[in-house]
């Protein structure tokens, strides 16, 4: 599947994968982040269950401390 | 066309909720008074110290003080104009409705991030039609060509994403002025925009 991570396309050799699968395939190991699929915020309890599939934008925002 | 006439009147209507009175919110919060924003409503429970002096947009003689109050005064000499609520409080999932819920736009302005995390949950799903511009990942110097942009619908975040604050990569003036300038220039820029596409299909 192709899909938008980050605004970048991307391939993946699965017809779907979960966001938690993603995270650990792009080592995004960060303890605080923002994930939205095509926009809605998905909750981290939800990040092993969501299915991301073809033509999807994922995004994965790192929070990091700061200000 | 606009000039800055006409900046200042669509800012002038507008109400913008900024979470934090650190480094991002002060300075962000000048920034906004000079464009002539209609009005802040700013929230922070925190005191001035010295230390904070390397980055805030603070004064030697007013720490101590609680920084809404700091704050509010330093405004004021900018622009009196600008109406401002300032409220002495911890921001926490009971009072973000009540402080945020009728801002135009709101800007994330705390320093650690599960404060961050916290507030930019909840206004997802609480107030999805808000926009809201975070900031992340401003520690330390250089490389600023890394920090950047990002837009996801109504989310806007600023920042590399990457420098986290410690004990050997504070934040330091440049990069947060840096970053919450950014924010600042988002919610301009939203705003403006607004008007220019509300303008386009009036006529």
């Amino acid at each position: 599947m192709r899909i938008l991570l980050n605004n970048r396309e991307e391939h993946f050799n699965a017809n779907s994968l979960t966001i938690k699968e993603i995270m650990d395939i792009k080592s995004f190991h960060f303890k605080m982040l923002v994930v939205r699929l095509n926009d809605n915020l998905v909750k981290r309890e939800l990040y092993g269950e969501t299915v991301v599939t073809d033509g999807d934008d994922l995004k994965i925002i790192h929070l990091v401390s700061g200000g | 066309m606009i000039n800055f006439n006409t900046i200042r009147e669509i800012l002038s209507k507008k109400v913008v909720g900024i979470a934090g009175a650190g480094g991002l919110g002060s300075n962000c919060a000048s920034s906004l008074v000079r464009c002539g924003i209609g009005k802040l409503i700013i929230a922070d429970f925190d005191v001035v110290s010295v230390q904070n002096l390397n980055r805030q947009f603070y004064f030697r003689d007013q720490t101590g003080q609680k920084k809404v109050f700091a704050l509010r005064d330093n405004l004021t000499k900018i622009n009196p104009d600008c109406i401002l609520q300032v409220h002495d409080v911890k921001i926490g999932p009971n009072n973000i409705d009540l402080l945020f819920s009728k801002c135009d736009m709101v800007v994330e302005a705390f320093d650690d991030a599960s404060g961050k995390q916290m507030l930019v949950e909840h206004m997802l799903i609480n107030h999805p039609h808000i926009p809201l511009v975070i900031a992340s990942g401003m520690a330390g110097w250089g490389d600023f060509e890394k920090i950047r942009k990002e837009r996801s619908g109504n989310l806007y975040i600023c920042g590399d994403q990457s420098t986290e604050v410690s004990e050997f990569y504070p934040p330091i003036a440049p990069r947060v002025a840096i970053v919450s300038n950014m924010q600042a220039d988002v919610v301009v820029e939203y705003f403006i925009n607004q008007y220019l596409k509300n303008a386009h299909t009036s006529k």
